[in-house]
């Protein structure tokens, strides 16, 4: 399981890096979630991997770490209030600047980046 | 009662801003007016807290009564006493100004300040690292909000730019806490200190990762050389009001950086490095807020810029990693940001006057009144340049001074250099706007008495800086001796040995 989720976190948080170094507004934000649910995966696992342990004292065996399972809460609503803020804001850019391109300047004819 | 005087300066700003987001959209006179209250009586309860800390107690406040290191609880030392009295200080300021008018260009205005401010004090109070991300979010997420007020091309643009690198700066933060919790099983900045410096090997390498991982988000919120980008398009851009208070963003990032360098990663192997970087780091900012300085064509360019010198003169003061240069440096930044906050004030009254030139560097009308405003400016220029006789020279000497020899060779021509161009460039600004102007009959608006007060109430901190230099020195001096030795910190939050005994458990 360790090496499934570490795989899982790093391709996700590559991706989530290449996908910002972009231009475009949009490919920018999908990066920016990928990066946050990397994170999310990865702030789960700090308290170690555990399967089949609550996070209740007497439950089980061994009880599973509850603060990352409270860290990692905190981490989505904010991430999530954070993507809704920047999803408006790429939206009102591209109302003012004419175009999605992070610096404002449309670029040559068939020009992707 | 007194001992809740910790969470007032959360609670204060949290309230106020509730009650100021459901009381209407466009600032009514009253709204202005609880606004001002509230932020006076802010400057008014930092004041008891100065006075609390200035008797050597580091008071604890336990939050829901969870004891540390379990819960969360707010610290309140001489740092974080001296940073929520500059806060509101400079907030007054900033509300006072904004009351005459720059409030009613976008919705909100009041509110979202207050939300700031909410920010702003709850992140230099907590002493728990994931409280300090949250207050972070909080106060990033009102900054985004008040730098776009009023909207208009050249901040969306800016604000996208800011919105995007903060965002990725966050998520650095929690893989930083992440790794940091993992290896030591805390979040309370005294405990993970503690716990830090016991650890060998692996461990203490993981730990280091996570401590510079910590560094380069805190580096980029304080804008060291190759994370600073982003600022001088942001300031420039930014509403007056709100550039003068994001003065004191770029402190929150040293604040930090000030509490993991002495308080959590004080006695492990990442010291040094740390101490490394933010010394060449701060080195090259100042170096290149220099030229950024001389190059600079619009006046709120290049306050911006003289925001980057400030930068550069503390962190590298940060990077010497000594009593006397954390003393000396704290007395700098009191002045630097008063100052810095009061030079965008100033350039919002030029370029009002000005008409279409605005703030920038040519030729243009002549202001309807460039005695006042002259003044005004020649006060704050000679305070950031750092010329005697106002407290920025008393600053930057004692931050020479307590140099060590190695380090004198880079530090005081490059210090003294950044002063310089800071001299020319707002000499050259300066006869721009009240000299070399000619053209067409001053018909620009009259600075209003808000506007006045507001930009005195900063400006006035320059000489009094001088004037109370010895208590303020004193009281510097004595949060650095504080900052040396973490073992108060550790006596003040975990009285008991709970933490120790725990800790033997789990080696067993």
């Amino acid at each position: 399981m360790e090496l499934l989720f570490s795989l899982v976190t790093g391709v996700l948080s590559a991706s989530g890096i290449y996908l910002l170094l972009r231009g475009r507004t949009f490919s920018i934000i999908v990066g920016l979630v990928l990066l946050s649910y990397a994170v999310n995966l990865f702030l789960f696992s700090t308290g170690g991997l555990h399967t089949h342990s609550a996070a209740v004292i007497g439950e089980s065996a061994i009880p599973a770490d509850p603060l990352p399972q409270a860290l990692v809460l905190t981490a989505i609503v904010i991430g999530f209030a954070m993507t809704a803020f920047i999803v408006i804001l790429a939206i009102r850019t591209r109302a003012e600047l004419g175009n999605d391109h992070v610096d404002g300047k449309q670029g040559e004819e068939g020009d992707t980046r | 009662m007194s001992q809740h005087l910790l969470v007032l300066p959360i609670l204060l700003p949290m309230v106020t801003a509730l009650g100021l987001l459901l009381s209407g959209q466009t600032p009514s006179t009253l709204q202005r007016q609880i606004s001002i209250f509230s932020s006076a009586l802010l400057v008014v309860l930092s004041g008891f807290l100065l006075m609390r800390a200035n008797s050597d107690v580091i008071s604890v406040y336990a939050l829901g009564n969870w004891q540390a290191p379990f819960g969360i609880v707010l610290v309140l030392d001489r740092l974080s006493a001296l940073m929520v009295a500059l806060t509101a200080v400079l907030a007054l300021g900033c509300i006072v100004f904004a009351s005459s008018g720059d409030d009613a260009r976008g919705s909100n205005f009041h509110g979202i300040f207050h939300l700031q401010l909410l920010g702003l004090n709850g992140a230099f109070l907590t002493g728990d690292m994931f409280n300090l991300f949250v207050f972070f979010e909080i106060l990033l997420l009102a900054s985004y909000a008040l730098l776009m007020h009023g909207g208009g091309k050249a901040r969306i643009g800016a604000g996208l730019h800011y919105v995007v690198l903060n965002l990725v700066g966050s998520a650095l933060f929690l893989i930083a806490l992440g790794v940091l919790y993992g290896i030591t099983g805390t979040l309370n900045m005294v405990d993970m200190g503690h716990r830090v410096a016991l650890m060998e090997g692996d461990e203490a390498a993981l730990a280091s990762a996570g401590a510079l991982l910590l560094v380069v988000v805190f580096s980029l919120k304080a804008a060291i050389l190759p994370l600073y980008f982003w600022l001088p398009a942001t300031y420039a851009s930014a509403p007056a009001p709100v550039a003068a208070l994001f003065a004191i963003m770029t402190k929150v990032g040293l604040y930090a950086l000030l509490r993991i360098q002495t308080l959590v990663f004080a006695d492990s192997p990442a010291a040094t490095l740390i101490n490394a970087w933010l010394w060449w780091g701060g080195l090259a900012t100042l170096l290149f807020a220099a030229i950024g300085v001389l190059a600079a064509r619009d006046m709120r360019t290049l306050a911006a810029y003289l925001v980057l010198v400030s930068v550069g003169t503390l962190l590298s003061g940060a990077g010497m990693g000594h009593v006397p240069a954390n003393s000396a440096l704290l007395f700098y930044l009191v002045h630097t940001t008063l100052i810095a906050g009061a030079l965008f004030l100033i350039a919002e009254l030029i370029g009002m006057q000005r008409g279409k030139a605005g703030t920038r560097l040519v030729r243009a009308r002549l202001l309807r009144q460039p005695a006042l405003i002259g003044s005004m400016f020649i006060i704050g220029a000679v305070a950031i340049s750092g010329l005697p006789p106002l407290a920025g020279a008393l600053g930057k000497l004692l931050l020479m001074q307590s140099a060590e020899s190695g380090q004198r060779i880079w530090l005081w021509p490059l210090l003294l250099l950044a002063g310089l161009a800071s001299l020319i460039a707002l000499s050259r600004a300066g006869s721009v706007f009240f000299w070399a102007s000619y053209k067409g009959a001053p018909n620009g608006p009259h600075i209003s008495r808000l506007q006045l007060t507001g930009v005195v109430w900063l400006l006035i901190s320059a000489p009094l800086l001088v004037i109370l230099g010895g208590p303020v020195s004193q009281y510097t001096q004595a949060t650095a001796e504080q900052l040396a030795s973490p073992q108060l910190f550790i006596d003040a939050l975990l009285p008991d040995d709970t933490a120790l005994v725990l800790r033997s458990g789990e080696s067993q």
